[in-house]
């Protein structure tokens, strides 16, 4: 790999900032590596099933923990926009270093790019007062349109690449991209920490937290933002395609089974958490893709909790009979 | 029901305020160049009971919305609690209840955890300390919702949901209380329920502020009405607003819907 431009900025402060994780990675590479033995796992002794476990438990955490707060305001359509964005930033990337010769992560373009166009997506919807699925379908398809062109340019070589980005790849999570989505891990969950009363209360009801003195419109830039680090972050194992599965379908399961939010919370990491390990270790054994694994096995959770959450319901309409009434009263 | 054990704060709090809670001067505005409202004065004082009528389109949610702070005038000025109402930031003085919130319908949250969010301007970043906990509780036996405390919002009744709604304002210790139309979807009987409390909640000090359809609920409850078709066209006591042909004049063929629904 070529230093060239780049090299300030890999020997600069941002190296500084991102060597705790690196020494991270390899303690929880030694941690997992120990745990294979202790087990007979064959797969937890490769180094690079260290990294992709690693970066799979924290998509199983953060993904959706930003998407319950996209889901219920239906806006579940945005993740699924924002990494085709994060596409053709990876294109820019790769672009970038074939006609310049940068070193640079083609992830951290697609961050950079991905979180323009959120910012870009939710500017639209302030001025015109709404999510609509006509401007997410427009950034949608020129996100992809701009890096299947980029990536189109430059043929050949590059273009054999890119599968790894489009379905995502295991074996290929390297030192510097799992380092990339444990920043970004920091950064989602230090910021949803901070303000989980200020999206809760956007989440919940718009206008009645402007009045309360929320700036709606700032915790929505910051919402898509966080959006866009979250879907870029797990682009590496889910791919392009699939990522905005892992915002959507845990939080939809958990909605199915949890009787208040703070529970629908942590329901939906636990189902996320579950799809993201079985995921992994079935498509190491049956040599499949992982991304698609993740999301069929998060599906058929899902599904489990519909029913599970449809059975719940009529034991709670068995025991409060009243409760059939109360809900046959209400029109809207 | 213990409306007054909250309102001992607010009526200090009220007292304090000399500036009437809500001011517009010559407001104009519109979201094109055709104005939705225009050439509007209102000043609405501590502890007034007002409510704002008007046919469909009349500019009632926007008039709302300018009192609020969340959209400037175009013209004229607009305060609120003696600031500039878009400058406005103690949110916790203002409790705003809707026909329902914009969350989907399937959002597990239960109406602890809704009323818990009018602690939030008090709160900021931070975690709700045991006092604020003891004021939802508090908000909650007010409005006569203990009982539905750890239920999904989305598993009561119309009713039962603007009860929680008012008491997240309570729990914000809010000294002005804002409803659009808030009994549409709730049933009969709930609804005289949910007046009795706003009635009660005005008597320990709170302003409520109502914009209705219902005329009914108007004529008996509130003291004053703003019957509002672009413009005012009446301002006034409740008893002389009956009186008066304004109705006639703002809603056009739609005036005998009072006759029909007193």
């Amino acid at each position: 790999m070529s230093r060239g431009l780049v090299t300030p900025l890999q020997t600069g402060p941002l190296e500084l900032l991102l060597a705790p994780l690196y020494w991270f990675l390899q303690l929880w590479s030694g941690f997992v590596y120990w745990i294979g033995q202790m087990t007979g796992f064959e797969l937890l002794q490769y180094g690079f099933m260290h990294r992709a476990i690693l970066v799979g438990l924290c998509i199983g955490v953060m993904a959706p923990l930003i998407g319950t707060f996209l889901v219920h305001r239906q806006l579940a359509l945005i993740g699924d926009a924002l990494a085709h964005t994060g596409f053709a930033g990876v294109a820019v990337g790769l672009f970038l270093n074939a006609v310049l010769d940068l070193g640079v992560s083609p992830y951290l373009t697609a961050v950079v790019v991905a979180m323009i166009a959120a910012l870009f997506i939710e500017l639209i919807s302030e001025a015109t007062d709404a999510y609509n699925d006509v401007s997410m379908a427009i950034v949608l398809s020129t996100g992809f349109a701009l890096g299947t062109t980029l990536i189109s340019i430059n043929a050949g070589g590059l273009a054999v690449g890119v599968n790894q980005f489009l379905f995502g790849n295991l074996a290929t999570v390297s030192q510097d991209s799992a380092a990339i989505l444990l920043a970004l891990f920091v950064i989602v969950i230090g910021v949803v920490g901070l303000t989980r009363n200020q999206l809760l209360y956007v989440t919940f009801d718009e206008t009645a937290a402007a009045v309360s003195g929320i700036s709606v419109s700032w915790y929505n830039r910051i919402m898509v933002m966080l959006t866009a680090m979250v879907v870029v972050g797990a682009m590496q194992i889910m791919g392009v395609i699939l990522v905005a599965a892992m915002l959507v379908v845990p939080v939809a399961g958990a909605s199915q089974v949890s009787r208040s939010f703070n529970e629908s919370l942590l329901v939906s990491v636990v189902l996320a958490e579950l799809a993201v390990i079985l995921g992994i270790a079935v498509s190491y054994y049956a040599e499949a893709t992982a991304g698609g694994v993740i999301v069929l096995i998060a599906v058929t959770v899902y599904s489990l909790a519909v029913v599970v959450g449809k059975l719940q319901s009529r034991l709670v309409a068995d025991s409060n009979p009243e409760m059939g009434s109360i809900e046959a009263g209400e029109i809207d | 029901m213990s409306a007054q054990k909250t309102s001992t704060a607010e009526r200090t709090r009220a007292a304090s305020t000399t500036a009437s809670v809500i001011e517009l001067s010559d407001v104009e505005f519109g979201y094109t160049s055709t104005p939705v409202v225009e050439d509007i004065s209102i000043q609405i004082d501590p502890g007034e009971y007002v409510a704002v009528v008007g046919p469909n389109g009349s500019g009632k949610s926007t008039l709302m919305r300018l009192m609020l702070g969340l959209v400037r005038p175009d013209d004229g000025v607009a305060t609120l609690f003696g600031e500039p109402a878009h400058k406005f930031d103690d949110g916790s003085r203002i409790g705003y209840v809707a026909q329902h919130a914009s969350a989907s319908k399937e959002m597990p949250i239960t109406v602890r955890e809704v009323v818990k969010m009018g602690r939030f301007p008090h709160v900021g970043y931070g975690r709700l300390s045991s006092e604020d906990w003891a004021i939802v509780d508090g908000a909650l036996d007010t409005v006569g919702m203990t009982a539905f405390a750890d239920r999904r919002v989305t598993q009561l009744s119309g009713g039962q949901r603007q009860r929680a709604f008012i008491a997240r304002a309570l729990a914000s210790e809010a000294d002005l209380l804002v409803l659009d139309e808030p009994t549409v979807g709730v049933d009969i009987e709930s609804v005289g329920a949910f007046y009795e409390l706003l009635d009660s909640l005005n008597r320990g000090g709170i302003t409520v502020l109502l914009i209705e359809h219902d005329l009914s609920a108007v004529t008996e409850h509130a003291e004053r009405v703003i019957c509002l078709n672009r413009e005012v066209y009446f301002d006034g006591p409740t008893g002389k607003f009956v009186e008066s042909d304004a109705l006639a004049r703002a809603f056009g063929t739609a005036a005998n819907l009072l006759g029909e629904s007193r």
